[in-house]
């Protein structure tokens, strides 16, 4: 990005079309810029920055369970009267915060930042490309991320708010309350842009693998993200479907989704009928369980980096890592409908899904084990992405082997839509995912600035975020098996049975504000060190995949030199060698 | 460095990148039709009862007539480029937008025809199916038009720069092309005659 690096390309002497990089003005290098590493970027930092409002938009719903109708502090006041009078929530308006937290945090946070940023940055640059298969492609599908995003913040504006009826948008409740068609034309556009993305990430593995990195040469990182672009690429286009028929449904008066007979408000409505609410749902989760795996994947990609390099061993078990992999994106895809256990789908249809929910969950234990026993004897350098990528083993832990209760429809009857459920997730997206993403800014900034992160910084964020994240979730176990439901206005006050919990929403409330506070020392840290930072070489970590052979930061192109590829992936401490790391671009 | 396999084939995978790219995204749109079709089946399967001969088949048989000429041509633009006879694949490319353009015109009396009798949309589940699946059909079509009114335009320049890129190009959208069609092979029974 910087003059230098762009001319060091050059220099190469390419004088080829590409080579006229360094005329372009400000807009086509930094904002409609094609290549990969810009749009990496600002996928990474829209991302972060969703992450950050939609963590806002639950810090705000906190206070509405913790102090039930009592004025929201700070900010209460500019909420406006048709969401908080007098700064009092109204339950609109926290069903809105509700439903749109969980779109932005999963839709326009993780996966963004996790593909978007952390595969379109890096997964080129560990396999040796200039860039992706499709440059072009490459920056539509970050500008049509982009009008989904806009759209969504724009939807809380119109009258009557943003969507209410959750990230699941179940019908018929989400055909007739306000605000659901801005939600389905922002996601008709999400999915849109991930499609053109899966198209151009499985392409660009496929094609541009550097001479000599055979498959199982790939880093597990790669592997990871290809898995990923399969299942955004196969399980988005039922749901883009599911969308299309619901704005129908809003739109066009059809009934689709909505049955005969429904009374609303007293008022019989006049439609004409005879559609399927659970089709929806079917649809939904068709995509949607494929998604927790989009949500998970590149997680352990990612950590899977930082632990090889900071144990300075091999993965253990590598090609057992990749198979696992693979054979989870297969079985994701025929698991979806243990999130409809309730529905009364007939007991072969829950025995079926038991089954094969059951089945995916082996590969995850592989997957985990064989992280765990990298560990194994090795002297581990406790740094700032190493840190958060050993917090990810453990809380991953407990949000998969909660699922295994919910997987099967004896326990989940009782489970289903209480706090456990949010628990179980959170735990695997949170503390788990969000975790592994920190790890991966810390590890990858160098690469991408030049500079290094400040490692007290790190410390604080880390050990403070560690312990405020597990302060707000472990409560949820005990409140959801105490029979708390989600999705409640009042925080569940209003159930009798709940009253022995409620003393759990002022702890978690609490935590978790302390949890947005404890991002500051990430903010500065992120911005000081782009000024302030330890200026760094190529490899400043000892690594050994292709990205740590470039310059930091890459110029236009890459590398200096068409990069070869002589050995597997994490070679580290191999016995006889010089150092104890062997790159895979060191002959 | 440059992007690679934009023209040649990779020994190894044996696909240059525009080919594995449209195949892989036919295969998503493989499963959004594929969804809209459960959906129809589910639909139909539930409902007490369907109605049948709500559509004209001619117009149908005559629009499917239209587009399975037109994938001809479309194969003819592909081939005269592989014999570097420009004319002719200008004249074919150009013949496949007139087909299309004629699909498109009978749909849009088709259209017109039904909404003066009031069938829309929420008229009934057949009929929100019938213009959700053609309409989205219809989308298809124009992007279609869309993509080869480029290449008859300033996509053209392509040519004389890269023969062998616009030639994959050229074949891509042929490939869409024959999809596009193919979902329609798919609708006109199940919409016109079942
Ligand atoms: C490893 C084995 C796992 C099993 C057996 C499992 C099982 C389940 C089941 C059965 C449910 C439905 C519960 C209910 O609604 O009653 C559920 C919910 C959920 N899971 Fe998992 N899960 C696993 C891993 C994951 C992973 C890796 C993620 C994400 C990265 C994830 C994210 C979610 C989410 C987001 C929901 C809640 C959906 C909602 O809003 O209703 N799960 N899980
Ligand atoms: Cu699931």
């Amino acid at each position: 990005m910087d003059n230098v690096t762009t001319h060091g390309s050059v220099a190469h002497g390419h004088a080829h079309e590409h080579a006229h990089h360094e005329e372009l003005g400000f807009w086509r290098k930094y904002v409609f810029s094609i290549d990969h590493k810009v749009i990496g970027i600002q996928y990474a930092f829209t991302g972060l920055l969703f992450l950050l409002f939609g963590f806002t938009l639950m810090m705000i719903m906190r206070w509405q369970m913790a102090y039930p109708g009592r004025p929201i502090p700070l900010i209460g006041a500019w909420l406006g009267q048709d969401r908080a009078p007098m700064g009092i929530m109204l339950p609109e308006f926290y069903n809105q915060l509700g439903a749109m937290h969980g779109t932005i945090m999963v839709f326009l946070g993780v996966v963004p930042l996790a593909v978007g940023g952390f595969g379109n940055f890096v997964m080129p640059l560990q396999i040796g490309a200039p860039d992706m298969a499709f440059p072009k492609l490459n920056m539509v599908s970050y500008w049509v991320y982009f009008l989904g995003g806009v759209t969504m913040l724009a939807s809380f504006f119109p009258h009557g708010g943003a969507a209410q009826s959750g990230w699941t948008s179940y019908p018929p409740l989400a055909v007739i309350a306000p605000g659901q068609t801005m939600w389905l034309v922002g996601m008709i556009f999400l999915i849109t842009s991930s499609l053109l993305g899966s198209v151009n990430f499985i392409t660009t593995i496929v094609q541009l693998r550097a001479k000599g990195l055979s498959w199982m040469r790939l880093p597990f990182f790669v592997w990871a993200q290809l898995v990923t672009a399969f299942l955004l690429l196969l399980a988005f286009p039922p749901l883009e479907a599911a969308g299309v028929l619901q704005l129908m449904d809003r739109v066009a008066g059809t009934s689709f989704f909505m049955p005969s007979g429904l009374v609303i408000s007293g008022k019989p409505m006049l439609i004409s009928g005879n559609g399927n609410p659970l089709l929806w749902q079917h649809l939904f989760w068709f995509l949607a369980h494929p998604e927790v795996y989009v949500l998970i994947l590149p997680a352990f990609g990612i950590i899977s980096e930082i632990i090889a390099n900071n144990t300075r061993k091999p993965l253990w078990g590598y090609k057992t890592l990749v198979y696992s992999v693979v054979f989870l994106g297969f079985m994701s895809f025929i698991v979806w409908a243990h999130h409809m256990f309730m529905t009364g789908m007939g007991t072969t249809m829950s025995a079926f899904f038991q089954t094969t929910t059951m089945i995916i969950s082996i590969p995850s234990v592989i997957v985990l084990t064989s992280l765990l026993l990298s560990l194994w004897g090795a002297s581990i350098r406790f740094n700032p992405p190493m840190l958060f990528a050993l917090a990810f083993l453990p809380m991953f832990a407990i949000g998969g082997l909660t699922g295994l209760p919910l997987g099967l429809a004896p326990s989940d009857i009782h489970l289903h839509d209480t706090y456990y459920v949010i628990g179980h997730f959170h735990y695997v997206v949170a503390p788990g995912t969000i975790f592994a993403l920190f790890g991966g800014v810390y590890y990858w900034f160098p690469k991408a600035t030049g500079k290094k992160m400040n490692e007290m910084l790190g410390y604080v964020h880390f050990w403070g975020s560690f312990i405020c994240i597990n302060l707000v979730f472990m409560p949820m176990f005990i409140q959801g098996l105490g029979g708390m439901n989600r999705r409640m206005y009042d925080g569940g006050a209003q159930y009798a049975h709940n009253a022995g919990l409620l003393k759990w929403n002022l702890v978690i409330g609490f935590a978790a504000w302390g949890l947005g506070l404890l991002q500051i020392p990430f903010i500065i840290n992120f911005f000081g060190s782009l000024k302030w930072g330890k200026a760094v070489d190529k490899n400043p970590w000892e690594a050994t995949t292709l990205e740590w052979s470039a310059p930091s930061p890459p110029g236009h192109g890459n590398f200096l030199t068409d990069p070869v590829v002589y050995r597997g992936p994490y070679e580290y401490s191999v016995p006889g060698a010089a150092r104890d790391f062997s790159p895979q671009f060191e002959a | 460095m440059e992007i690679p396999y934009i023209v040649e084939t990779r020994a190894d995978t044996g696909l240059n990148n525009v080919k594995l790219g449209i195949w892989l995204f036919l295969a998503s749109e493989v499963m959004l039709f594929g969804a809209l079709f459960s959906t129809y089946i589910i639909l139909r399967v539930g409902a007490p009862e369907w109605p049948r001969g709500e559509l004209s088949v001619i117009f149908g048989a005559a629009n499917t007539i239209i587009l399975i000429s037109s994938s001809v041509t479309m194969v003819m633009a592909w081939a005269s480029l592989k014999m570097h006879a420009w004319g002719k694949h200008r004249f074919y490319l150009l013949v496949t937008v007139g087909l299309a353009l004629f699909f498109l015109v009978n749909k849009f009396f088709e259209y017109a025809e039904h909404v003066g009798k009031h069938e829309i949309p929420s008229y009934n589940t057949f009929f929100a199916i019938y213009y959700t699946l053609t309409g989205l059909h219809g989308l298809h079509i124009v992007g279609g038009i869309v993509v080869m009114l480029y290449f008859l335009g300033p996509g053209a320049k392509l040519a004389k720069k890269n023969p062998d890129q616009f030639t994959n190009r050229i074949e891509a959208t042929g490939l869409y092309w024959h999809f596009v069609d193919l979902v329609w092979i798919f609708l006109f029974p199940v919409l016109y005659l079942l």
